[in-house]
């Protein structure tokens, strides 16, 4: 097995003449906790839709331990979890359904089973079992987010996506998603890969960050590095200033 | 002629060109969008795992709670056409015609359109308007992140729901609306029961019934694909939904009118 459990070489992709991604290249290597930081609209959703099959690339390769999933048929999600930016909880469905949904439907686990899982797993992420049975439109934004998580890793995924994991949270709810999502990716020994541009948490989370602009990868290394990097760029998006080589389009 | 007019005249003639050509073919890829979701659709509509308790949840939602419009619609449709047929056609033996024309023109016309037009807008606008806001919303992706495919989970049960349930709701309209030329018959133009009873009766024939289940069928997957169709690919958060909305009722109902036709054509025509 390769060391890079996803390995993403000369990736495509662009809407109508707008290049979203650029011939991209980026590595993520097994256990490590990858977050990809760049302003809005730089790609950042796109190259993670690109990597889970919901979007195409036009071209480039996408490889997940060593197998090429571009054009696959293969179900590639059976290793992967997903914590969307929106929670994206089914509002047809209870907090536990939806946090078991992958039981119930894959596994064909008996609800029973599933409940008493769901609430186990509900219970890692900080919420009480009475929620189990609440809608999801019942909750607040912060248990969204630990429900989506319970969700993304109720069947102990190998990689797990966190989508802007804490946008729209207020600050003291946003670091107790970010320790969340440490623990169970240590408890799962998984591989992250996240896309914020709440640098905050990708300074709490990160084992190495890269940063996406123009469709290419201008930079990456640890918290460390980052903070003696005299990359303008870098410097810029970190100081979050107005002046410098990034050009917002407005 | 100055070459400054000639050119404005070309350019006149361009901008009128792309005007019209620009809408075609924005025509033609939507066309060819729809192409490909019906294929998909009808494709995993066939195809395990079948989701047995969303197709009973979208029975619940299309049939049983469609049940009151549906009976409403058609009810005065028939009364309004037993007033119609004897005013208009004859008061002479009118009573043979009226519980005729009421049989006809309800089984195989009335009940089929109305009931389906009354679905559309019911059914068709809350299809496209739940699964709008899931495509908004990246519940679509999540269903594909968890494994599920959205064409199962979410499209074939309401195409199965469409072809299976409209048929029993056009039968039940069809009671209805005949129902209602009988009460206006009876106790508006003073028709004898029995006799408008065995006027019905003795015209009943199975290819009316059958004309307007077969167009039943057609219109239910029509009402589906549509208000699916135009939910999956809405975008563009709460306007982009509420387009959807509109368009899969205006699209569904101009479909149901025009297959209405074809398929009166093809059955009666002769």
């Amino acid at each position: 097995m390769s060391e890079n459990k996803i390995e993403i070489r000369k990736l495509y992709k662009a809407f109508g003449k707008k290049k979203v991604l650029n011939d991209m290249d980026l590595d993520v290597r097994q256990g490590e906790s990858l977050v990809v930081i760049g302003g809005s609209g730089t790609g950042k959703s796109v190259l993670i839709k690109c990597i889970q099959g919901l979007l195409i690339p036009d071209s480039g390769s996408i490889k997940i331990d060593g197998h090429e999933v571009v054009g696959t048929t293969e179900d590639i999600h059976q290793k992967m979890g997903m914590l969307f930016q929106g929670a994206a909880l089914f509002d047809s469905l209870s907090v536990w359904e939806n946090v078991a949904f992958r039981l119930l439907d894959k596994s064909k686990m008996s609800k029973k089973d599933a409940k008493l899982e769901a609430i186990r797993v509900l219970r890692q992420v900080g919420l009480a079992p009475d929620v189990a049975d609440l809608s999801p439109a019942e909750l607040s934004g912060g248990m969204q987010k630990r429900v989506g998580l319970a969700r993304a890793i109720i069947t102990r995924p190998e990689i797990i996506f966190f989508d802007e994991p804490t946008t729209g949270l207020d600050p003291i709810m946003a670091d107790v998603i970010n320790d969340l999502i440490i623990e169970s990716a240590r408890g799962l020994g998984a591989t992250t890969l996240t896309i914020t541009h709440d640098m905050a948490s990708a300074r709490k989370i990160a084992d190495r960050i890269a940063m996406l602009y123009q469709g290419k990868i201008i930079w990456s290394g640890t918290v460390k590095e980052m903070d003696k990097s005299d990359n303008p760029y870098l410097r810029q998006f970190i100081s979050g200033s107005s002046h410098g080589p990034i050009k917002m389009e407005v | 002629m100055s070459m400054n007019n000639e050119k404005q005249i070309t350019a006149k003639m361009m901008s009128f060109v792309q005007a019209l050509g620009k809408p075609l073919v924005a025509f033609i890829v939507s066309l060819g969008y729809l192409s490909q979701f019906v294929a998909k659709s009808v494709y995993n509509c066939f195809m395990p795992p079948f989701y047995v308790r969303l197709l009973g949840r979208q029975f619940m939602n299309m049939g049983f709670y469609s049940l009151p419009v549906v009976g409403l619609t058609t009810l005065f449709a028939g009364m309004v056409i037993a007033i119609q047929t004897y005013s208009g056609i004859s008061k002479y033996g009118a009573e043979s015609a009226v519980a005729t024309v009421v049989l006809i023109s309800v089984t195989r016309e009335l009940a089929p359109v109305l009931s389906a037009l009354m679905v559309a807008g019911r059914i068709g606008a809350a299809m496209a308007a739940e699964i709008g806001t899931m495509r908004v919303t990246e519940q679509i992706d999540a269903l594909v992140t968890l494994s599920a495919n959205p064409f199962r989970y979410l499209i074939a049960p309401r195409v199965w729901a469409g072809i299976i349930v409209m048929p029993l709701l056009v039968l039940f309209g069809d009671v209805i609306g005949i129902f209602g030329g009988y009460v206006v018959g009876i106790y508006k133009l003073d028709f004898n029961p029995a006799n408008y009873i065995n006027n019905t009766m003795s015209n009943l024939q199975s290819i009316d019934i059958m004309t307007g289940v077969i167009k039943a069928c057609v219109f239910g997957f029509i009402i589906s694909i549509m208000g699916c169709y135009h939910g999956y690919r809405s975008k563009g958060g709460a306007q982009g939904v509420g387009e959807a909305t509109t368009n899969a009722v205006v699209s569904s109902s101009i479909l149901i009118l025009i297959f209405n036709y074809l398929i009166t054509e093809m059955i009666f025509s002769r």
